[in-house]
């Protein structure tokens, strides 16, 4: 299994997702070794067996990997191919990178790559880098394996290599694709490439959701008898209710996540101006940072409602768990969002929520409300509704706990393993 | 037509005998907001660095209050009492400077009681009162004449608006409240073909006068002392005194900043004024005044109608920098939309922190001016971004409108 990033040290949800995918296969007897670019040793080894790709020396050569070296060194010099990466983090890859010097681009036979493992400004030569490191660790361990599984688009081209080299079924899951991370008619076409080769290449694609499936099948023109829908799920386990005490008597309607256009901030504070004009006692807050939080700090200022939508910035950790403690609804707007772990984290807390129907998580929760995105009437309904009723807020919050309590990856990856079960 | 070149003509004849000079400093520390987050809001009512507050108070007492008071009341002294000026400060600033560095506060005592040193009036926060609200502007003119009188033991008889803001019907208000003159920003667009150098009226009320400052001067010594690249420099005293002399009109009126004298700066302005002074002093054509002075020595030669407020700041001097966007315009609904709530609580800690926040400062670090979505006022605002500034702002002020809401409820 190939993987870029695995808990405790993550930059978004694909670590969370890949170590409940390996818990799960663990628990319904399929064993994994997770090879990743850059492991820091304490993550958790009890489900799986984990190979730092940083201490493996190359030994193999794959025409995927040398195929792709000629393309990512003119790719390399244009570094504005980042996703999912804050400005902090940018400004920091960038420093290291000039500090570390490391314009050498090629690693040559028996050398060892040290990974980065983020997602900073030469990801796609890390990402050519991990297939060909990839490829020798597929061909080391070729006697263990039976499968080879890679997640998203940045493991797509070691498991190329790996399949190329070794023969063994390829399994892409696609946690997300470039429709969900730009806009339309920006989408980044090299990413694009490495992921439309990744489904081509794969015996089977896995997709978070049905409405990441329709995707892959119309946007990758991959053939629709491949693709599987295995959705995700969440493991609450560890996770403590925090109790906290609440300052403000006003109803809390909260927005978390990255402030960008995928996610739909701006149709948030077009429903909570509707809702403010309406109501009394209501609150909202968008926790988050992103590129386009500026723009709506100065949507909230020209509709005047500053004085009850709040902004806290990037959250971390405990806060995160606070903010969903103090929220009384949780709202995910989102554009397109493959599937979007965040409700179901809310709903957890007991807190009701309003998704958008554009998410791969509406398709699996019953006792979530569901808008579409840009239906900012609706959606001010909805929160009218959930802060004013309290027979409506009482039963989508307790229903909610209850269902997202049973969404659990053991049988997630029961589906996985028929997917596996079919190649062998 | 005949008339007025008559009367031009004899007030040039006057001030071709003696050019005065009417020295303003304004001393002012804006408040620091702490560094306040949503999670606070309802919580916890304390809204102020203190630690930065301090600081600054401590900074500023070293490197300008304190030398230059001594340099002031030393010139005071050597002249006989023929070098005069004027000092305003808000009543935050007293209070400040009376809890940090009472040294200072005795020090502006000495000067006060020196006979040659004006107190004026302003509102006792740094705030935009004026344009506000009328109530809360005449609030906050009472609560700052009566910390002049426990403090200095003076009765102010000239006003003078945060950062000169000034329009006619601020005028009627500072007259209303008892005052005979206001300084005024001389700006361009205001004056037309008009000089700065003489007293005038406010456009319908005679007895209020108006004392003009003369930007060009004043912006000699605080903005371009220090910059290398003016063709002027360096200024020397004489030169300067000799470009005040060459003036037309009978008043200059050189308004600004007091921290203009810096002695970290390192660039000799304290040097500059003690020089200045004491050859002002001994110069026969120059003698100072200070602006009650002038407006018992000089008629006014004309009205002045200003229709849309205008102030000292920057380029434009209008109201831009405060409220020029709509983040900065948000706060200010919000914050004065409380104003009838707090007369009808009255009370005495919600009057403190609403005053504090009314402090310009809060709203000028929300400037958006001059770079789109950067940081405007980089240097001076302790934000990194003006959105920055706005979301913290806006995070009090809600703390703020709860207590004041809740005081209502218990009422």
């Amino acid at each position: 299994m190939f993987g870029w990033e695995f808990p405790p040290h993550i930059a978004g949800g694909l670590g969370t997702a890949c170590k409940g995918i390996v818990e799960g296969l663990a628990h319904n007897g399929v064993e994994t070794i997770f090879v990743m670019p850059k492991a820091s040793g304490d993550e958790d080894q009890s489900c799986t067996t984990i190979i730092n790709a940083s201490d493996v020396e190359v030994r193999t050569t794959s025409t995927v990997a040398s195929d792709c070296f000629s393309k990512v060194q003119f790719l390399q010099v244009d570094s504005n191919i980042v996703p999912y990466v804050e400005p902090e983090e940018y400004f920091q890859a960038i420093e290291s990178m000039k500090r570390e010097r490391r314009y050498e681009t090629r690693i040559g036979f028996g050398q060892k790559f040290n990974f980065s493992g983020k997602y900073g400004a030469n990801l796609l030569e890390e990402v050519a880098r991990y297939a060909q490191v990839g490829g020798t660790i597929a061909v080391e361990h070729a006697n263990e394996i039976d499968i080879i599984h890679a997640h998203d688009w940045l493991t797509y081209l070691a498991g190329i290599a790996a399949k190329e080299l070794t023969g063994k079924p390829l399994v892409v899951h696609v946690h997300a694709t470039s429709f969900d991370r730009g806009t339309d008619d920006m989408v980044d076409s090299r990413v694009y490439e490495i992921e439309k080769r990744g489904m081509e290449a794969a015996d089977r694609v896995v997709t978070v959701s049905d409405l990441t499936r329709n995707i892959v099948i119309n946007r990758y023109g991959i053939n629709p008898d491949k693709v599987f829908t295995v959705h995700n799920a969440v493991d609450f386990s560890g996770k403590e209710d925090i109790q906290v005490e609440r300052g403000i008597k006003d109803k809390v309607v909260t927005f978390l996540g990255r402030i960008t256009y995928q996610k739909g901030p701006g149709y948030f504070i077009e429903a909570a101006a509707k809702v403010i004009k309406r109501t009394e006692h209501v609150r909202f807050v968008m926790a988050g940072s992103g590129d386009m939080m500026e723009k709506a700090v100065m949507q909230v200022a020209r509709f005047g409602i500053a004085d009850r939508f709040h902004f806290t910035g990037f959250l971390r950790g405990a806060d995160v768990q606070k903010m969903f403690a103090l929220s009384d609804v949780y709202i995910m707007p989102s554009v397109s969002e493959p599937f979007g772990i965040s409700p179901l984290e809310a709903m957890r807390t007991n807190v009701p929520s309003i998704i958008s129907k554009q998410s791969g998580a509406a398709e699996i929760l019953k006792y979530a409300l569901k808008v579409d995105f840009w239906d900012v009437d609706s959606l001010a309904d909805d929160i009218y509704a959930l802060v004013k009723y309290p027979a409506l807020s009482r039963f989508a919050a307790n229903q909610g706990y209850q269902e997202v309590n049973n969404i659990k990856w053991n049988s997630a990856t029961a589906k996985l393993k028929q997917v596996y079960q079919s190649l062998l | 037509m005949e008339q007025r070149n008559s009367q031009v003509e004899t007030s040039i004849s006057v001030t071709v005998m003696k050019k005065s000079i009417c020295l303003y400093f304004e001393v002012n520390q804006p408040t620091r907001l702490r560094t306040y987050r949503f999670f606070d809001i309802g919580k916890d009512s304390h809204y102020y660095d203190d630690f930065a507050c301090r600081t600054n108070i401590h900074k500023a007492s070293a490197n300008c209050y304190l030398p230059m008071n001594n340099l002031l009341l030393n010139a005071i002294n050597e002249s006989n009492g023929a070098f005069k000026l004027a000092f305003s400060m808000p009543g935050t600033v007293i209070e400040q400077l009376d809890r940090y560095e009472p040294a200072v506060i005795d020090g502006f005592r000495k000067l006060a009681g020196s006979g040659s040193v004006e107190f004026l009036c302003e509102t006792y926060f740094h705030s935009l009162a004026s344009v506000a609200s009328e109530h809360e502007f005449a609030h906050q003119v009472e609560k700052h004449r009566k910390i002049l009188n426990d403090y200095f033991g003076v009765k102010p008889e000239t006003f003078r608006n945060t950062d000169l803001i000034y329009s006619d019907n601020i005028g009627e208000q500072v007259h209303k409240l008892g005052f005979n003159a206001i300084l005024v920003e001389g700006a361009k667009h205001v004056l037309g073909w008009k000089s700065p150098n003489y007293l005038y009226t406010h456009d319908t009320i005679d007895s209020l006068k108006l004392l003009m400052r003369n930007y060009s001067l004043s912006d000699d010594l605080a903005l371009r002392f220090n910059d290398r690249n003016w063709n002027e420099w360096p200024l020397t005293a004489q030169k300067y005194l000799d470009w005040i002399k060459a003036s037309e009109g009978e008043i200059v009126n050189l308004f600004m900043d007091y921290e203009t004298f810096n002695a970290s700066a390192g660039n000799g302005i304290m040097e500059f004024m003690k020089d200045f002074i004491a050859r002002a002093v001994a110069d026969p054509e120059i003698e100072f005044v200070t602006p009650a002075q002038a407006v018992r020595n000089f008629k006014a030669v004309d009205s002045i109608s200003v229709m849309q407020p205008e102030s000292w700041s920057k380029e434009e001097r209008d109201l831009s920098a405060w409220l020029g966007n709509e983040l900065q315009q948000e706060a200010f609904n919000k914050l004065y939309g409380l104003a009838e709530n707090l007369y009808v609580l009255n009370r005495e800690d919600l009057w403190m922190d609403f005053g504090r926040l009314q402090e310009s400062e809060m709203l000028y670090y929300m400037s958006t001016k001059y770079f789109s979505g950067k940081n405007a006022v980089q240097g001076v605002s302790p934000y990194d971004t003006p959105f920055e500034a706005f979301i913290n702002y806006m995070n009090v002020l809600s703390d703020f409108i709860i207590r004041v809401n809740n005081a209502l409820e218990e009422m």
